[in-house]
């Protein structure tokens, strides 16, 4: 044990273009449960605001069971329940097939935060504004559509960035669907080369490239958009 | 000015650290001296593969691996009541290794280009072979060129599959499969029998503790197509330990225990090994 094997960042350049290519799958994974996440986690907070009261329960229904369900255990039942034992396939190719599988895992999962988030923002809105607009004639879609959210979301930018980053650290369990991302890459590391600390470095620096962008960009847009009151 | 602190703190750190492991390494000397010394010994083996190194529920460790660190204890001049068994995996061998946790590492460590660098390898003791594991009823895959546009499984920490697609096999070919990530071996073998791939490849003696537990309903095609030397890991630079435990795995051949052992593990599995002598070792550097 001596300075030089503590800091010996051989095996990371050696493999550097492999490592790349796992966060890239780490990348895709993201972006795509991030973008899919935000669209149901936002058609949920509708159901949770609507006046029907059976959407109302559906909707939360939906958040009691996935927010409170392990995300291991949501992959797990994609890859085991839905494509092993129900044989859902996606796509002939497995890792095509594990990619979708991680991302519905991922978005499913996520959603159910983005909506809690969507929906606290929701009660910042006066509730004047959605009387106002059903007074001048608007739906409960057109209200929710053209005065509620627009302001939602803007009042929640800062905390949806705070899930979309736990969203990113979480794809690291993505190998319990079937998909192969930068932690799978560390643990492959891992055999060849033992667990060494500069590995360890390597993939929690090439995460902070990941997040701190992220966290950065939602705190700028959270001030830029800020709802001024 | 706190700039200034800053730095002479980190430097302070530094020649400490180098102060403290200087020691530790004249401290640590070779593991032979420490056999003889102190008559005692720790080793790392796996905890979890049936027929190495399996922890049973009493607590004791069994396996080939742990019989022949057994065998070389004993060469050594450790009893085998003074034997410390330590789980050791695949992740953590080296560091276990370097830093003194563990004395030796007999855990089915396949000698490689790339870690020789980070370990001296005494052996190899014994040399099993990549093969492929399939259901008992598909005949689709019988030789290593059939595995093409199979889907095989590939588990996130082992390198197995690397020999497939990146053409380290004794045929030097790259075979085009897709590929399954899973976890773990025993995920691979769920899924194969499930029907959501179609092959498992790995060492042979790894497939054939799993052929052995499930019975018919999968099978080894037998067409092995890698050497995996599995090397007694020791301390980098330990080389007067490396050649002490070559010594004994030489006696274990010429003296029968390495027949015996075989017979006792791998036999009843279907796998067949070159009993008479040992394989030819590495080299101690």
């Amino acid at each position: 044990m001596n300075l030089h094997a503590l800091l010996d960042f051989g095996p990371l350049q050696q493999n550097f273009g492999t490592v790349l290519k796992a966060f890239w799958g780490t990348i895709r994974l993201a972006l795509l449960s991030g973008i899919g996440s935000l669209i149901l986690g936002t058609v949920l907070a509708a159901m949770r605001v609507s006046p029907t009261p059976v959407l109302r329960g559906a909707g939360a229904l939906y958040i009691y069971v996935f927010r409170n369900t392990p995300l291991t255990l949501v992959l797990l039942f994609c890859s085991l329940g839905l494509s092993d034992t129900l044989h859902l396939q996606i796509s002939h190719d497995p890792s095509t097939n594990g990619f979708w599988l991680a991302t519905i895992g991922m978005t499913i999962y996520t959603a159910s935060f983005v909506c809690e988030s969507l929906r606290a923002g929701i009660n910042t809105v006066p509730l004047g504004q959605a009387e106002a607009a059903r007074s001048i004639g608007l739906t409960f879609t057109q209200s929710l559509r053209l005065v509620v959210l627009p302001q939602a979301f803007r009042t929640v930018i800062a905390p949806l960035g705070s899930v979309f980053i736990a969203m990113i650290k979480n794809t690291t369990v993505a190998l319990a669907a079937g998909y192969f991302e930068a932690s799978a890459e560390m643990k492959q590391m891992f055999d060849t080369y033992g667990g060494t600390i500069p590995i360890f470095l390597g993939f929690a620096i090439g995460f902070m490239v990941l997040t701190l962008p992220t966290g950065f960009f939602f705190g700028w847009l959270s001030k830029r958009l800020a709802v001024a009151r | 000015m706190r700039v200034r602190h800053f730095g002479v703190a980190i430097a302070a750190l530094a020649v400490a650290t180098m102060g403290v492991t200087g020691c530790g390494a004249k401290k640590a000397g070779s593991v032979v001296d420490k056999a003889k010394d102190q008559k005692k010994l720790t080793i790392g083996v796996k905890f979890d593969q049936p027929s190495i190194g399996l922890k049973k529920p009493d607590g004791t460790v069994e396996g080939f691996d742990v019989d022949v660190a057994k065998y070389i204890a004993g060469k050594l001049g450790v009893q085998e009541k003074n034997i410390t068994w330590k789980e050791t995996i695949s992740a953590n061998r080296e560091t276990f290794l370097k830093n003194g946790t563990d004395d030796l590492v007999i855990a089915s460590y396949s000698i490689t280009q790339a870690r020789l660098p980070l370990v001296t390898f005494g052996g190899p003791y014994l040399v099993p072979h990549q093969d492929i594991l399939v259901r008992a009823n598909d005949t689709s895959i019988k030789t290593f060129a059939d595995l093409k546009g199979k889907r095989v499984c590939q588990v996130a920490g082992s390198n197995s599959w690397k020999n497939l697609t990146e053409g380290t096999n004794k045929f030097n070919q790259k075979v085009a499969i897709k590929l399954v990530p899973a976890n773990a071996y025993e995920e691979c073998i769920t899924k194969l029998k499930g029907g959501s791939l179609d092959a498992v490849s790995t060492d042979s003696t790894i497939l054939a503790g799993y052929a052995a537990r499930e019975g018919s309903s999968v099978k080894v095609d037998n067409v092995p197509f890698t050497d995996e030397k599995y090397g007694v890991g020791i301390k980098k630079g330990d080389v007067k330990t490396c050649n002490a435990v070559n010594k004994a795995i030489t006696d274990m051949y010429s003296d029968g225990t390495a027949k015996k052992l075989i017979d006792k593990w791998f036999t009843p599995e279907g796998l067949q090994f070159d009993t008479t002598k040992p394989p030819a070792f590495q080299g101690c550097s």
